[in-house]
């Protein structure tokens, strides 16, 4: 198991992070920390870019992130034509990292406000695909 | 063998637009147009030959390009012949590495081309190519593919830290369409006016049809070699390449290397080192090609590039000042959003306006023109290429 039902529409089906979606599966977001260096990696990195050390461990994304920016996306590209309109974001965590995914479809454009609370959660998408998304705090 | 000196001595293009051609036939009208314009060259003195492109393999389902190009319009390079990829900035990339080729001796003569054919029989290749642009593994699954809605982002980003209006960015989109009005091989050649770009068809907001380039087929060529030969081959005025730069700080989105997604510190890393080369300051810049991919990165790079100061790209454009007349003219043929965008053909269409520019013969033509720069950035904003070139070495 894999890469193969992540988001939308997925393109690497293998990847030594494969982890990640079996954690995802089991509702934890995680991301990698160094353990040579301290460096704290979203998306997972198998190897450290900074040291290249191969000694990673798992954390899980639990902190409160601030909503730094967002757009509206009207026209998907290839695979995505059905999910438009969708509203992607960029948030900072407190863990040292920063996220791009879709707000929830609970909130509304009018809503949104530079800098609110927000979480990263697992979520289910149709066709027994998997992703993540962001959801108020 | 000493350090040359390099030159740009011709160029050509063919049409862009929505053609019905294949990208090896426009590769063959690009590099006719650019042999036509350097009539004392002969063919058998090109000896190398680079082309840039990124969705050849998949659009028009031909990969190691550049043979079958050189094959095509009757060269055999001896010293090098190969395809470069760096997306929007192949054709830019290119001409760094020729030029280096040249000024090392490991080349005399070679022929920088690019272009892509985009507009295919199935269309949606050419959104399914996108997500192979950026890290699809993580930011394509999401959906983020196309490039409006990244630019989207940094358009409200610039908008909320410095005042940016929409009225600014149209402010780009007339003037650039106004240039490309009467450049016969642009794609669009059709002056807008303000009020019909404010009032167009939102593609993601702020951004309407008119802050955003088009999908675009064609191809471009320049030929370079070194001083000696450059004043062999024309009577024209020598065009120097003076000094470059190639900035990569993150590719994705989420590892973003400025404060905010307004703030592009890979250009102005990439700036400050290609000034330094070329001994030259923003002031010292005539006449500029900028990326204006979407109306608020040319906005974006005025800025960056130190034509104006962080955060006064919106009244610059407005005011002129990126206009003829103004403190530097900027996308003097149109640029991309008058032009279109075939990725790698974009820096050599830079290019080529730059040489007309600097030896006095360009369409619209900046008066006593001598150092002129060319930008280019690549992908989600990932890379930042820039060229400056002199009639000085
Ligand atoms: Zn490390």
């Amino acid at each position: 198991m894999g890469f193969e039902n992540f988001g939308t529409v997925s393109f690497t089906a293998e990847a030594k992070v494969a982890d990640f979606i079996t954690q995802l599966e089991a509702g934890k977001v995680m991301a990698t920390r160094c353990r040579k260096c301290g460096g704290s990696y979203f998306p997972p990195k198998a190897d450290c870019p900074k040291c290249l050390s191969s000694d990673v461990e798992w954390f899980e994304v639990k902190s409160q992130g601030k909503l730094l920016s967002y757009t509206v996306v009207n026209y998907g590209p290839s695979g995505f034509e059905n999910d438009a309109p969708y509203i992607l974001a960029l948030v900072k965590f407190d863990e040292g990292i920063q996220i791009l995914a879709r707000l929830s479809r609970d909130i509304e454009e009018k809503d949104i406000k530079m800098g609110m609370n927000l979480t990263v959660n697992p979520a289910k998408l149709p066709d027994n695909r998997i992703a993540y998304e962001f959801r108020r705090a | 063998m000493p350090e040359r000196n390099v030159c740009i001595i011709g160029g050509g293009m063919s049409l862009w637009g929505v053609r019905e051609a294949s990208i090896i036939d426009m590769a063959q009208e690009a590099a006719k147009d650019c042999f036509d314009d350097v009539p004392a060259l002969k063919k058998e003195d090109v000896d190398g030959l680079l082309f840039a492109s990124s969705y050849c393999g998949r659009s028009a389902f031909q990969v190691n390009i550049a043979p079958v190009i050189a094959e095509r319009i009757g060269i055999k390079p001896t010293s090098m012949c190969t395809r470069v990829d760096t997306l929007c900035a192949g054709g830019s990339s290119g001409i760094i590495l020729a030029a280096g080729l040249i000024k090392a001796g490991l080349a005399d003569v070679m022929m920088v081309a690019g272009g892509e054919k985009l507009y295919t029989p199935q269309r949606w290749e050419t959104y399914y190519s996108e997500m192979a642009s950026i890290d699809h593994d993580w930011d394509g699954a999401q959906g983020m593919g196309l490039p409006p809605p990244f630019f989207s982002m940094t358009a409200q980003e610039h908008m909320k830290h410095y005042g940016t209006t929409k009225e600014q960015l149209a402010a780009v989109a007339v003037k650039n369409r106004r240039n490309g009005s009467t450049n016969p091989k642009g794609q669009f050649q059709k002056e807008v006016t303000l009020e019909e770009v404010m009032a167009a068809r939102p593609i993601v907001p702020p951004l309407g049809l008119f802050d955003c380039t088009p999908i675009t087929d064609g191809c471009a060529a320049v030929l370079l070699t070194c001083e000696e030969k450059a004043k062999e081959l024309s009577d024209r005025p020598l065009v120097y390449i003076r000094g470059t730069a190639q900035a990569t700080l993150h590719s994705m989105s989420m590892n973003w290397p400025g404060e905010h997604l307004a703030d592009w510190v890979h250009l102005r890393t990439a700036a400050k080192k290609a000034y330094e080369r070329a001994r030259v300051g923003p002031d010292d810049i005539d006449v500029a090609q900028t990326h204006d991919c979407f109306t608020i990165s040319e906005i974006i790079e005025m800025e960056d590039l130190g034509f104006c100061r962080k955060g006064e790209g919106g009244p610059f454009v407005e005011s002129g000042q990126g206009d003829f007349g103004g403190k530097v003219p900027v996308n003097t043929d149109g640029g991309l959003l008058a032009c279109g965008h075939p990725f790698g053909g974009t820096g050599i269409r830079q290019a080529r306006e730059i040489l007309n520019q600097l030896q006095g013969r360009a369409i619209r033509q900046v008066e006593g023109a001598e150092i002129g720069l060319t930008h280019n950035l690549s992908g989600l904003n990932v890379e930042h290429t820039i060229l400056i070139y002199g009639r000085e070495p």
